[in-house]
């Protein structure tokens, strides 16, 4: 579908923000993904963020690894430079760009398969080091592009299309992002937009290592009953031998529901997302009890979406490594290079 | 004690060996000993031989006095400092006939222990330093003085040259300074009294040093990444080339710091993995900075990925590959050129990258500086392929230049102001006809100049393409930029024996001290070689012009494989009968013996009889 060209057609009446952007100048390429993927309603919500924030759209830099959630940065914004880098380390190529020039933003996409797997230990350096960054991942438990392997995020127990189960522990990111100091941690649905655009926005402006998990259910490869989560089995089962390799075209799910609430939200593949709201009380700038609150929560077999945690006052690895203001990219010789009469003290001092 | 009439006399030319425990605070007073013969103008050629460890294992440093100026290693030991009971039956085993064993004679060595033909010279080291100082550390610090001292006494060293290196090393730090020079002189005295005559060993000022410098590799590599405009440095800890980021902090740390704000205009990150410090360069070099990883073997293997994307994306990088004794873990602390091939076809696929093959300190400085230049122009990863030799030893080197009206090479971005003005960008377009597309920098404009970058092929434009056509043309334009390279990198250097001879030899890296000692040697015995030293890869012209214009060519490397043969063959497409491969790949450095030794054998039965075509080394 990237050979089709998208229409450019604007609707005179689209409102503009404050910079004199459409929504439109934050679109990209249309997707290649399957129709009512979740992955889609994260690029949505991402668009839909930096028009409601107002950044230049060529201010950002997009950045993601391999596989379906790393293909979606060239289906949003256009105009930015993106880095489709290889499987797992898009957390390092991240932070040698952000290295390079701190004055961008940067978005780092990726999947379960891509941070959870292959790339858990750049994931969790990036963490450590406190890249000034906003880290999405897509999570839907499974390997889309390669069809439907788990994931190290599936839940321990669930099945497989194919049929095997899962017996692996899960590997919750959003608890692995608070342990090791990410400075803002989050977990949203990409079904919620309510939720997910303001935690999209509050991560991009964050000035440090900004995390967000969301859980964006797979149409191709969780379509299928025997997940543990699912209450629907037998007629998920059988819609999912009938129709083994047909797509479903379907509209992304949609979750709205009140603070402090817990809603049941059955997914394309039958099984169901328990999501709570935080309550009015929750406090987001404890990391500890927020870990607790999360484990205790997941136990009742809950997924605590929300702010999980924030540090307002976080430092990042530019202030860690004391760089000069002006971007690293921008300096030239009278400021890089010492000179020959440096250089002969130099070899003074070798001899 | 000495029961052998021969006695090796030399003057300005030999090798003393000292044996050490690792962590016995040796490593300085073997340095200061090194460094007094520069100072009476007498070339030295030191070399660690040092465990993968980091207290009691043996370690050895070896200092070639030679006032010819041969920098390779000799092999061979006229003078053995003997200060380690665990190797010492290897150690006197490896003294010269007529050499010398220096030990430390507070406890009594059996005769048997010794051999008869050489000569034995004992100072009463631990007695000395027992009665002289108290603290345990300190005896043990101060022995090592100790014996330089003595050892200076014995060989004719200038009495005030090594107070004068002490009084540089500890200027300030007069605590430090008493006791050192105290040890020194106690050793000089002792000596003096005891050992007039001991060896036929002997030192004379000379006027061979010059204004040269005296450095290792991997620190001169880090100056030519300072110079050369690098701002991010990514790695991760391995030997032989965690000096090198160090030295790139420490220079940093004094050349590179903001005056007015004390901000720093460097980034420096250690890594969590190889993976990780080459993908930090890569995205680093995407984003416009000069960005470098210094690695050895086992990094590169990890990096490989990265290089392939870096090579088909078409990202500036630089690494730095101190190379070690390979496969696997290998022999972490010694030498070897064993990651020609690897690096010149990283990553799957095909790939060709550029390489720079520095000898010396200066090179190391030189190419550092051009790689950042080279990495920009072609937008590719270019390597700097150092070693264990050159990088973690002291070498003389030529001074290093810097000329201050040099700019650095950006190679093709394209600006703002270019792409507002209605430039035609596609990231992968071949414009000017020499493989090598313009760039923009992210964040450049607000609606041109944007594009996605990918390890997936893609058409000209930057978009996603699978089409047989696009890949096709996408590849040989990668081929055509190799051909770019070509014209950017540093000619191989020839030297021309005495008489035109039907023989050549190929050489490179760290194997050129060694060869060309073995020049002068050949050239001394009538046995006429030509040299060649490739400083580069791809090969320049010169290169095959050489092999077409000698009947046989003696490529020396010190691997294993041959690897840099098989390219020579299989980028020039040369006949392989044609190029005898000389190999040395024991981890120790090659020697100028070594090399005359095989290329006179075959040279000389050559003369009788042809030598027989694609015969292997022994």
């Amino acid at each position: 579908m990237t050979f089709l060209a998208k229409p450019k057609l604007h609707h005179p009446t689209l409102a503009r923000n404050a910079i004199g952007y459409t929504r439109r100048d934050y679109e990209g390429k249309i997707s290649t993904l399957c129709a009512g993927c979740g992955h889609d309603s994260i690029s949505a919500a991402i668009i839909q963020a930096c028009w409601e924030l107002e950044v230049e759209p060529h201010r950002v830099a997009k950045l993601s690894g391999i596989g379906c959630s790393s293909k979606t940065p060239d289906y949003f914004l256009g105009n930015s430079h993106g880095f489709n880098s290889v499987h797992g380390r898009m957390p390092s190529v991240l932070t040698g760009a952000n290295l390079a020039n701190r004055d961008l933003i940067y978005l780092g996409v990726s999947g379960d398969g891509d941070s959870a797997s292959i790339g858990l230990g750049q994931f969790a350096h990036a963490m450590r080091r406190g890249v000034n960054m906003a880290y999405i991942v897509e999570n839907n438990g499974v390997y889309g592009l390669t069809k439907g392997q788990f994931s190290a995020t599936a839940d321990q127990g669930s099945k497989s299309k194919r049929g095997a189960v899962n017996n692996d522990s899960p590997i919750d990111m959003a608890s692995i992002a608070l342990q090791l100091g990410a400075t803002f941690v989050a977990r949203s649905f990409s079904g919620d937009k309510q939720q997910l655009v303001p935690l999209v926005k509050a991560a991009l402006a964050h000035p440090g290592a900004a995390f967000i998990d969301v859980i964006s259910p797979c149409v191709a490869f969780n379509n299928h009953a025997g997940s543990t989560r699912s209450y629907d089995y037998v007629r998920e089962h059988n819609d999912a031998v009938n129709r083994l390799d047909f797509m479903p075209r379907r509209e992304p799910i949609g979750a709205q529901y009140e603070p402090g609430t817990v809603i049941d939200i059955t997914q394309h593949d039958g099984s169901v997302l328990r999501l709570r709201k935080l309550d009015v009380e929750y406090d987001p700038a404890n990391r500890i009890s927020a870990m607790n609150y999360i484990q205790e929560h997941q136990a009742r077999g809950e997924i605590v979406t929300g702010l999980l945690y924030v540090d307002p006052a976080a430092l990042d690895l530019h202030s860690h490594l004391n760089t000069v203001e002006s971007p690293l990219n921008a300096l030239s010789e009278p400021e890089l290079c010492p000179g020959a009469a440096m250089l002969e003290r130099i070899n003074a001092s070798l001899r | 004690m000495t029961t052998s009439s021969r006695r090796i006399e030399a003057i300005n030319d030999f090798v003393v060996k000292f044996a050490n425990v690792n962590g016995s605070g040796s490593a300085s007073a073997n340095e200061l000993f090194a460094k007094s013969f520069l100072r009476m103008g007498i070339p030295v050629s030191p070399r660690n031989i040092f465990p993968s460890n980091i207290q009691g294992l043996p370690t050895w440093y070896e200092v070639r006095v030679t006032e010819q100026g041969y920098l390779g290693r000799r092999g061979g030991v006229d003078l053995m400092v003997a200060m380690n009971p665990q190797t010492w039956d290897k150690d006197i085993a490896e003294i010269e006939p007529g050499g010398y064993v220096f030990y430390d004679s507070t406890k009594a060595i059996p005769a048997s222990r010794f051999r008869p033909d050489i000569h034995v010279i004992g100072v009463p080291l631990t007695e000395m330093c027992n009665a002289a100082y108290s603290d345990p550390r300190e005896r043990q610090l101060l022995k090592n003085i100790m014996y330089v001292g003595a050892l200076a006494s014995m060989l004719g060293i200038d009495p005030e040259v090594i107070p004068q290196l002490l009084g540089e090393q500890y200027k300030g730090k007069d605590k430090l300074m008493t006791p050192n020079l105290d040890a020194f002189r106690k050793g000089f005295h002792y000596a003096s009294e005891h050992l007039e005559d001991a060896t036929g060993l002997r030192v004379q000022r000379a006027w061979n040093v010059g204004d040269r410098v005296f450095i290792d590799g991997n620190s001169a590599a880090a100056l030519g990444c300072v110079y050369g405009g690098a701002t991010v440095c990514a790695w991760y800890p391995i030997t032989p080339s965690s000096s090198l980021a160090e030295s790139f902090q420490k220079y940093c740390s004094r050349l590179r710091v903001d005056r007015e704000s004390s901000h720093n205009r460097f980034a420096i990150v250690q890594a969590e993995d190889e993976l990780a410090s080459i993908g930090m360069v890569v995205g680093a070099g995407w984003n416009g900075s000069r960005a470098f990883t210094a690695t050895s073997g086992p990094g590169i293997s990890l990096m490989a990925e990265f290089i392939g994307l870096a090579y088909f994306a078409e990202i500036p990088v630089t690494i730095i590959d101190v190379q070690r004794g390979g496969p696997s873990t290998g022999m972490p602390t010694r030498t070897q050129q064993g990651d020609i091939a690897a690096c010149a076809y990283a990553s799957h696929g095909d790939t060709k990258h550029v390489l720079l093959l520095p000898e010396d300190p200066y090179e190391c400085f030189e190419f550092s500086a051009l790689a950042l230049d080279l990495a920009d122009r072609l937008q590719t990863p270019i390597f700097v392929m150092t070693d264990l030799d050159i990088g973690m030893n002291q070498r003389l080197s030529h001074p290093f230049e810097w000329d201050d009206s040099r700019r650095y090479d950006r190679g093709k971005v394209m600006s703002a102001d270019a792409l507002e003005s209605g430039q035609e960008f596609g990231r992968y377009r071949d414009v000017d006809g020499d493989g090598i597309p313009y760039r923009t920098y992210p964040g450049t404009h607000p609606t041109k100049g944007s594009y996605f970058t990918r390890g997936t092929t893609k058409d000209p434009y930057a978009r996603y393409s699978e089409a047989g056509p696009d890949y096709v043309e996408n590849v040989q334009r990668l081929l055509r930029k190799f051909e770019t390279a070509k014209r950017l990198v540093p000619r191989a250097l020839i030297r021309q024996a005495a008489h035109k001879t039907p023989f050549g030899a190929i050489h490179y890296g760290s194997t050129s001290p060694a060869m060309c000692e073995a020049s002068d040697v050949l050239d001394a015995q009538e046995t006429h070689v030509d040299t060649l030293r490739i400083r580069a890869f791809p090969f320049t012209d010169e290169i095959a012009r050489f092999i077409a214009e000698h009947d046989t060519v003696f490529v020396i490397e010190q691997n294993r494989d041959a690897q840099l043969r098989s390219m020579l063959i299989n980028e020039l497409g040369i006949d392989p009968a044609k190029l005898v491969p000389v190999l040395h790949y024991d981890g120790t450095p090659v020697t100028a013996r070594f090399i005359v030794r095989e290329l006179g054998a075959r040279v000389t039965g050559a003369n009788v009889e042809p030598i027989k075509r694609g015969q292997a080394a022994a």
